[in-house]
């Protein structure tokens, strides 16, 4: 018997459309769902302003397009500038992914006449005091500023806000508060489970009932405002019964370069075992994105196991998320358990039920410690895999 | 979708850029964030959209560059479908 469908091999790839340079891991925020690395404080020595440049120069000969300029907090490079001119001048579209801590009108203005073409700002909620509790700050007031400058620079305002059980009940007061600001764009993304927000998890993911909430919500506010802001909801996917087509599979659009030059198919996927990622301080961004067995080694389908190996879906959703399936399952190669054609599904809709008994968090309240925060000083190495979940 | 006036001069909206991507082998146009690629009658109008010409010079444009005649209809409603994605604004 022969009649599995014969893997493909992976076709040479188009360009890397997407690059995202996480300039550092350094922020001034402690967000609980934060998706860098947990053991972050232990990566080697940020890149100089001359590999950046030389990181954009390469990535765009190739075709890369759009930029993301993200962190940890990108303010906090002194180099953002010239490393936003340069990017300007080769014809990037650049995005500064940030949350505002940092901004003053001096930077706002030089970073307009150096060619930046859009902000996005991050909230953590509608709030100064869960903003604050969510983010271990003072920081609403300051974020509210920036906002105002922003708009003052005539920028398409891009507001972001992260969702979890501790905020999605604010969707309404959010969307408020974006339409106050004056945002064009509204992305409400839900927490995907890595990094910090996996430590968190059973503490951050929502009940059923208040997805459905937030649902009906969104469906209020985009009747009442229409397309004047433009609201992207992303799916809590551990609620799907199919997976996100995470990247666009690994390596096929988007490259992303850490802090100290490591170079990843996706932000996450360092912690992927058996899969060895270059650096930019040692090979080319050609030989990184055509030649490198990280880059490589999950492309087109060949990896796959059942039950995607035969699925006619794999095409759509490629399989899901590699590190949701490691994370999860212990193998990376396997079907990210939130389809539920996975034998391992169970793992994930245990979760949701076992958020659903674990205690709420307030804001304010004794509880705190139940929640890491972000924080160098308890940089935390991931080294096993759970699957019966995280804590 | 509503009709767009023939003198109306529409532009690429303010944030957006368009350009032609050798990678690709096409015009893009982008947004915070996002891309989306141009086939070559989607290039061939937006290219043309600068706020300065109108609806018509668009279309007369057009047809005396690719030697054809009759485009205005279907001209006329690409610009209604890129204002009603926020791709073109008409200024005032």
């Amino acid at each position: 018997m022969n009649a599995r469908t014969e893997p493909t091999s992976a076709a040479r790839p188009g360009p890397p459309l997407w690059l995202l340079l996480e300039l550092t891991y350094r922020c001034p925020l402690h967000c609980v769902f934060c998706y860098n690395p947990t053991d972050f404080a232990n990566t080697g020595q940020e890149l100089g302003t001359d590999d950046w440049m030389r990181v954009l120069r390469e990535a765009r000969a190739l075709g890369a397009v759009q930029l993301g300029l993200s962190g940890g907090e990108p303010l906090a490079r002194e180099d953002l500038e010239p490393i936003v001119a340069q990017a300007h001048t080769l014809g990037f579209y650049t995005n500064l992914i940030t949350s505002g801590i940092g901004m003053t009108e001096a930077r706002i203005k030089a970073l307009k006449h150096a060619g930046l073409d859009h902000v996005q700002l991050s909230f953590q909620d509608s709030t100064r005091e869960m903003n604050d509790f969510l983010s271990s700050t003072r920081t609403f007031e300051l974020k509210s500023q920036v906002a105002a400058l922003i708009r003052k620079y005539d920028y398409p305002m891009v507001l972001n806000v992260v969702l979890h059980r501790l905020n999605i009940d604010h969707v309404d007061e959010i969307l408020e508060m974006a339409e106050r600001i004056g945002a064009q764009y509204v992305e409400l993304a839900n927490t995907q489970y890595y990094g910090w927000a996996w430590l968190n998890r059973d503490r951050l993911l929502p009940s059923r009932e208040q997805l459905r909430r937030a649902e009906a919500t969104l469906q209020r506010f985009r009747a009442r405002v229409g397309e004047k802001i433009k609201v992207f909801f992303v799916v809590p996917d551990y609620f799907e019964t199919r997976p996100k087509a995470c990247m666009n599979g690994l390596g096929s659009v988007f490259l992303t370069i850490t802090p100290d030059g490591t170079a990843l198919p996706c932000h996450a996927a360092r912690m992927l075992p058996g899969l060895t990622f270059p650096n930019v301080r040692e090979a080319s961004v050609q030989a990184i994105w055509y030649d490198s067995q990280g880059f490589n080694h999950f492309r087109g389908d060949g990896w796959m196991k059942e039950p995607c190996r035969s699925c006619p879906e794999k095409t759509r959703d490629f399989g899901g998320c590699r590190c949701q399936a490691y994370l999860l399952t212990g193998d990376a190669a396997n079907a990210d358990p939130v389809c539920d054609l996975s034998p391992h599904h169970h793992l994930v809709t245990e979760a949701v039920e076992r958020a659903a008994q674990t205690h709420p968090v307030s804001a304010g309240k004794a509880n705190e410690k139940v929640l890491v925060f972000r924080d160098h000083r308890i940089s935390i190495p991931v080294t096993t895999v759970r699957p019966g979940g995280p804590g | 979708m509503s009709a767009v006036s023939a003198t109306a001069r529409p532009a690429i909206a303010h944030g957006l850029r368009l350009q032609w991507e050798p990678a690709q082998e096409a015009h893009v146009l982008l947004y915070p964030e996002g891309m989306v690629k141009l086939n070559g009658s989607a290039a061939a109008i937006l290219t043309r959209c600068d706020g300065v010409r109108t609806v018509t010079d668009i279309v007369a444009d057009i047809e005396r560059t690719y030697g054809v005649a009759g485009l205005s209809a279907e001209v006329a409603a690409f610009v209604a479908l890129a204002i009603e994605r926020s791709w073109l604004e008409i200024r005032p």
